[in-house]
């Protein structure tokens, strides 16, 4: 979230989920929120019979693409350059907010300066989108009171998603919509808690409640109440990781519930690490593909074997409730981090899990007024300062967390991989409703499996033409770095030019494909965009 | 008898509430809450299956240990014992900086906190990180 923190201060999602229904104006992108947050695009569908219209910007055309009011089918990582246009467009037609840029951001002259280039004819050599489309698109969202964005991974799996984020930014700050019921910015979190993990500090650089590891005042603080000294430099993310582990730097890994051999962009190099480690540990439900990789595999108990906090997408704080006792050996993760700690001569001795929590509340401004007795009801969205705070509906109001929202002039960033004559197609990848992230859970399902039994790339029956490929044939998907085998499934939904492949299977993991750029200022890996060719399944090239 | 529970959709980040029906000591449906959720009644097509991978036999039942090219099945005692082994003896040889450590945007906030405090206290890294960046 490294993008709304320098803009806004605060990376979370501004509204709540019923603020929905109450908007006027809805701008979807880089979201197929239909199969990935199925109960925000059900609340979408339900604005747009209340009257609320609906921009989508998404190279597939979505569920929601297909109810929109204008659907933006550009090109996996122009996004920059689109909503750049857009802000052209609302600046030279004098839609601005200006008592709002006047009391509440600063640095517009710049943005103006930068933005001035963008015009939509501009836009549309790059993103593929009309630029008479961009403008229609840009008036409506302009011309709203109250308007939302909801974006998603497609924003930010880019080597530029700290960019699009910011562009982003810029066109909420630009027309005042943020700070009210129905207005602002939602980054829509795809696991149910990675709000939670991120506020709870699960992150290299930060503590919980966001507080920096570099601020010598913040390792004190938590020197004192953990009684030992707080290591001074931030760590490495995930995909930093694996590379040190690849050079014999991180000698020893720890992987709780993450199963990063089908899930992180790459994977052979990611395959390539876990087997140069001294140690590997293990902790999952079931046996995962990385669990191959592991020196101890410790048996994990499932959420309804424990009690807890999720912390939703809307920053909604809700009680977990153990509803049987833990199945077999498994055991829950924070009892079984507590035994580990003790047994390394640091002891942690919580009864429960609402001890914990009070141990957060206590250290972590955003959750001081969290305690389990407060959410028995609906739960109570943070920030959640003291005790008889009621909890936060939306972000912003009055004034920012950062204080003033700031614009930050963006350009727009290609793709560090071209497409070229070898790799000609787009490959962009993503969720589909019937699986969740790895699989690991959704797999075990009968059911589910049967709507969705396995891998499949997307492609345009233009393409499919092409190349002399028909529904239903066994393909190879290859790009600079890996290949896959599955069948093709060809439909007028993707844009021409552009495949896609879901990420659940690791029998034909879309991630051997994908390439591992990442964002200077995020370490978001680039798995949304990278080219590729394919061939039919027959044919030699395949193995080349 | 049947005993009910409202808890979290396991999922997706919508934070839908939904009910756990329990029959001895198996959970044999999910129902969506009414009261007090943010869902008001519905659930999407995988909150209705949310218990169904519970149960499934393939769960990991036990603590395994490498043993060469397969895995044997191991006490707490053993695998926690040999766990703790190696990570103290890594953090003597090596420091902090050679351990990472992935939590999980699947695990409840109090284990993500403890998962940092285990991380930065215990193993003196700031080396932790979950997948779901964003
Ligand atoms: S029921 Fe569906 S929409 Fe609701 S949290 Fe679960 S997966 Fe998400």
């Amino acid at each position: 979230m490294a993008g709304l923190a320098q803009t806004m201060g605060a990376g979370a999602m501004t509204n709540s989920i019923d603020e929905i229904t109450q908007t006027q104006v809805l701008f979807v992108i880089g979201s197929n929120t239909t199969e990935q947050h199925p109960l925000i695009g059900s609340r979408i569908v339900e604005a747009i019979k209340k009257g609320a219209k609906l921009i989508v910007a998404d190279p597939r055309k979505t569920h929601l693409a297909e109810r929109a009011y204008v659907h933006l089918c550009l090109l996996p990582g122009t996004d920059a350059a689109l909503i750049n246009a857009m802000m052209n467009v609302i600046i030279n037609d004098g839609l601005i907010n200006e008592e709002f840029i006047k009391e509440r951001t600063e640095g517009f002259e710049q943005l103006r300066q930068n933005i001035l280039q963008w015009t939509p004819e501009r836009a549309e050599r790059i993103t593929g989108v009309k630029a008479e489309d961009i403008r229609r698109a840009a008036r409506i969202y302009a011309g709203a009171e109250r308007a939302m964005i909801l974006y998603c991974m497609g924003i930010t799996q880019h080597n530029c998603s700290t960019d699009n984020v910011i562009a982003l930014s810029n066109l909420v700050l630009l027309t005042g919509n943020v700070g009210k019921p129905g207005a602002g910015l939602c980054p829509l979190r795809g696991q149910n808690n990675v709000q939670g993990a991120c506020d709870m500090g699960a992150l290299p650089d930060v503590l919980s409640g966001y507080q920096k590891v570099k601020d010598p005042r913040v390792r004190e603080k938590f020197s004192r109440a953990w009684g030992v000294e707080i290591p001074e430099i931030p760590g490495l993310t995930v995909p930093e990781m694996f590379e040190a582990a690849e050079k014999g730097i991180i000698k020893a890994m720890y992987i709780i519930g993450e199963n990063p051999v089908v899930s992180e962009a790459h994977l052979s190099h990611v395959e390539k690490a876990l087997r140069n480690l001294e140690f590997l540990v293990v902790q999952d439900i079931f046996f995962t593909e990385t669990a191959r990789f592991a020196d101890v595999v410790l048996p994990a108990c499932s959420f309804a074997e424990k009690d807890g906090t999720f912390t939703g997408t809307d920053r909604r704080v809700q009680r977990l409730r153990k509803a049987i006792e833990p199945l077999w050996n498994s055991k829950p993760d924070w009892q079984i981090i507590s035994e580990l700690a003790a047994r390394m001569g640091y002891p942690m001795t919580y009864a429960d899990p609402s001890e914990i929590m009070d141990e957060i509340a206590s250290f972590t401004p955003s959750y001081g007024g969290i305690s389990y007795d407060r959410l028995e009801g609906p739960g109570i969205q943070v920030p959640c300062p003291h005790k008889d705070h009621p909890g936060t509906p939306y972000l912003h109001k009055g004034s920012f967390a950062r204080g003033k929202g700031k614009f930050i002039p963006v350009d727009y960033t290609p793709p560090a991989e071209r497409t070229d004559e070898k790799y000609p197609l787009v490959l962009t990848t993503g969720r589909v409703l019937f699986h969740y992230h790895t699989g690991t859970m959704t797999r075990k399902i009968d059911f589910l499996n049967k709507k969705c039994p396995g891998p499949f790339v997307e492609i345009n029956p233009a393409d499919a033409q092409k190349l002399g490929i028909s529904d239903g044939d066994e393909v190879y998907v290859k790009s600079r770095r890996g290949k896959i085998k599955l069948p093709a499934r060809v439909t007028g939904k993707i844009k021409q030019g552009v495949v896609f492949v879901p990420f659940h299977f690791a029998e034909a993991a879309a991630n051997y494909l994908t390439i591992d750029a990442l964002d200077p200022v995020a370490k978001t890996p680039q798995l949304k965009f990278c080219a590729v060719n394919i061939f039919a399944g027959s044919e030699e090239h395949g193995d080349s | 008898m049947t005993k009910y529970v409202k808890t979290i959709c396991p999922y997706c980040g919508c934070g839908c509430s939904i009910i756990l029906h329990v029959k001895n000591g198996k959970i044999v449906r999910t129902s969506p809450a009414v009261n007090d959720s943010i869902n008001k009644g519905t659930l999407c097509i995988k909150g209705m299956l949310a218990h169904e991978f519970v149960h499934s036999p393939e769960r990991l039942k036990m603590p395994l240990i490498r043993e060469n090219r397969s895995f044997k099945e191991a006490t707490w005692d053993e695998a926690l014992g040999m766990v703790a082994e190696k990570f103290h003896n890594i953090k003597e040889k090596y420091g902090g900086s050679a351990f990472g450590v992935l939590s999980s945007a699947r695990a409840t906030s109090e284990e993500n906190y403890l998962i940092s405090k285990f991380s930065r206290a215990v193993l003196a890294t700031n080396n932790i990180d979950h997948c779901a960046r964003l």
